[in-house]
């Protein structure tokens, strides 16, 4: 029995560094550290369920046969395709994203990974108005305002509070930690007294008004290190935030505006912004522009409705401005561990992050034109190749309709939903578990994944595949070449 | 008349715990299954429906309906708002319009809620069986 430390997690892009395996006999059989999510994926790479076999579809049916031929019958399709699409990367390793952008340009196809249905519209408003960003490592050290707007990572992030913001320990900040506590401690408190009140029958009791009709100073008006979130809903992270703010869906972008006007020191003349009094917002934009370091992080509440990557120009133009009077930083967060590292390779292989289109010979982007989700829709596409990804589970029913009536090919660890409907599956080694690479963190910092046991027997990693493929594909194209 | 009660309601999906770990354990697990069908509702509203906690409901907007499982939320008060976590049984009814820039809309659908307790909540095969029909 082997203890490993200091592994990287693969499941989201916080990719914490500092988790402990316990391996016996090739098997991970204990995780230290790690959120439920990280326990999850390493312990599911001694699956029973797990495909160990490649497969081809015959007669409606997926049936095993030798790696050789599942990788000469998804390289035919490949070359046979006019218009393939390869989509996914975002949990690969970046070395295996850098081969799939070669074998996009052998085969002129079109390359887009998950951020297109992601953080896609975030790119788009970076690339509209800049980004104020910093490492994590400088958010925990310094930041003494954190603000999680439209995400919840108590669920999609669950260490990122721990780590990176208001409950890690930092050189100039503090944790929040122990005020969270005593914070719960008084609520269990107040409940007690609520519910001894309820069964006194005390009919005329009101119970306390709803969070958000209290000012917000008497929240934020304490020493060290604070936490404000908006959102549509009380998430889980918005129960540890000392201030919530509950914004009416969709209208995210009139709220920044109003905060934008509010640092100008100009009059709103309404009592109400998205369902926030503004004597409120006031208050919260006094304690934004008098802290010494804030920090936002948005996540898919922003770039998932209606107003999409209007919210999130507007969401860094609100940072812009804050940079005026204090010092204001802002991140997505992203979610695959290496959708970032997706955007990274492609834009430097390519010119674009995503959605790049390869079928005129040279790369081109037009989001829109060239992002998987429209070509899906239009039906354009003839084939298409899934590695690392389940877009079947992800994409509207209307997208994923055409995905699985074109020849498809899925390369992935797991018999995932997009795989149970491919025609050509080819099973993968799990990166940062059996197979080693890099992968870039939210912050744009690259971090190596660990091989920590062997992939089972027969299984290669995502990388390996895509170059049998690549080999393949250029062999057949030499062939037809030479037959004329 | 006894007429159905139906409720309009704004559609909200996103991540949760329990569906981040689900997928871990694998798609056709039953723990994603069941965590991706549940629709989380406001109190109120189910009072409104006359549903309890874990009753089917009849989920509807103008891409298609499909049948999951009402669920109390632990996060209320959101009067008006239903959130059902990410996978194949909200993807039936989601916005695909990406408004030209490849992202569709995922978040703050108009769609509308009944009860539908003698209507089963199909499984994942069975699902993609009526969805895709490839076999």
């Amino acid at each position: 029995m082997t203890v490993v430390k200091a592994v990287t997690c693969p499941v989201c892009g916080c990719l914490c560094d500092d988790i402990e395996l316990t391996v016996r006999n090739g098997r991970i059989i204990k995780v230290k550290n790690g959120c439920a999510m990280c326990e999850a994926k390493f312990l599911s790479h001694a699956s029973d369920h797990r495909p160990t076999k490649s497969m081809i579809r015959r007669e409606g049916k997926l049936v095993e046969v030798s790696l050789e031929e599942a990788v000469r019958k998804a390289a035919e399709i490949l070359v046979d395709a006019s218009y393939p699409v390869l989509y996914g990367w975002s949990s690969t390793s970046c070395e295996a994203t850098k081969v799939g952008i070669e074998l996009c340009e052998e085969i002129g196809g079109v390359i887009d990974n998950t951020a297109v249905v992601c953080h896609g519209p975030s790119i788009l408003a970076v690339q509209q108005v800049g980004i104020p960003s910093c490492t994590l490592g400088q958010v925990r050290h310094r930041a003494d305002l954190i603000i999680y707007w439209g995400c919840d990572p108590w669920s999609a992030h669950p260490r990122h509070i721990e780590r990176y913001t208001a409950f890690s320990e930092g050189r100039f900040e503090k944790s929040a930690w122990r005020t969270y506590i005593n914070k719960v401690k008084a609520l269990v408190g107040s409940k007690k007294i609520e519910s001894a009140i309820r069964r006194l029958a005390i009919k005329s009791w009101e119970p306390a008004v709803a969070r958000v009709e209290k000012s917000p100073s008497q929240y934020l008006s304490r020493e060290g290190r604070k936490l404000i979130v908006v959102d549509v809903r009380r998430t889980k992270t918005a129960e540890m935030a000392d201030y919530f703010i509950q914004v009416e869906p969709g209208k995210d972008y009139e709220l920044f505006k109003a905060m934008r006007a509010l640092i100008r020191d100009q009059e709103i003349e309404v009592d109400r912004v998205a369902g926030v009094p503004v004597e409120y917002l006031e208050d919260v934009v006094d304690v934004m522009v008098s802290c010494d370091f804030g920090a936002i992080f948005f996540g898919l509440g922003l770039t998932m409705g209606s107003a999409k990557l209007k919210n999130i120009e507007e969401a860094i133009r609100l940072t812009r401005d804050l940079n005026m009077r204090t010092k204001f930083i802002i991140m997505p967060m992203r979610g695959h561990f290496n959708v970032a590292g997706a955007n990274i390779v492609s834009t430097w292989e390519t010119g674009y992050p995503f959605a790049v289109d390869f079928s005129l010979g040279y790369p081109r982007y037009n989001p829109g034109e060239t992002s998987v989700v429209d070509i899906l829709l239009r039906k354009e596409s003839d084939a298409a190749l899934v590695i690392a990804s389940d877009p079947v589970s992800n994409f509207p029913h209307k997208a994923s309709e055409h995905l699985v009536q074109k020849p498809l090919i899925v390369i992935d660890a797991h018999m995932n939903v997009t795989a149970s409907m491919a025609d050509v599956f080819i099973p993968a080694a799990m990166v940062g578990i059996e197979a080693e690479g890099t992968a870039y963190r939210m912050d744009h910092v690259p971090i190596p994944l660990k091989k920590v046991v062997d992939p089972p027997e027969g299984v290669f990693s995502d990388e390996e595949i895509l170059r049998l493929i690549l080999s393949e594909v250029r062999k057949i194209k030499k062939e037809r070449m030479e037959a004329g | 008349m006894d007429k159905k009660p139906k409720l309009k309601v704004t559609l909200v999906t996103g991540r949760t715990i329990e569906q981040g770990a689900g997928k871990e354990y694998g798609k056709f697990s039953r723990k994603y299954g069941e965590s991706v069908s549940t629709c989380y509702m406001d109190p109120e509203d189910m009072k409104k429906l006359a549903i309890r906690d874990r009753t089917n409901i009849l989920v509807s907007t103008k891409y298609g309906s499909v049948v999951v499982k009402a669920a109390k939320s632990s996060r209320a008060p959101h009067p008006g708002i239903i959130y059902i976590p990410y996978g194949p049984w909200v993807n039936v009814l989601v916005d695909p319009e990406t408004n030209s820039i490849g992202m569709p809309t995922l978040k703050g659908i108009p769609a509308e809620v009944e009860p539908a307790p003698d209507k089963p909540i199909l499984s994942l095969e069975e699902l993609l069986k009526q969805q895709f029909r490839k076999d």
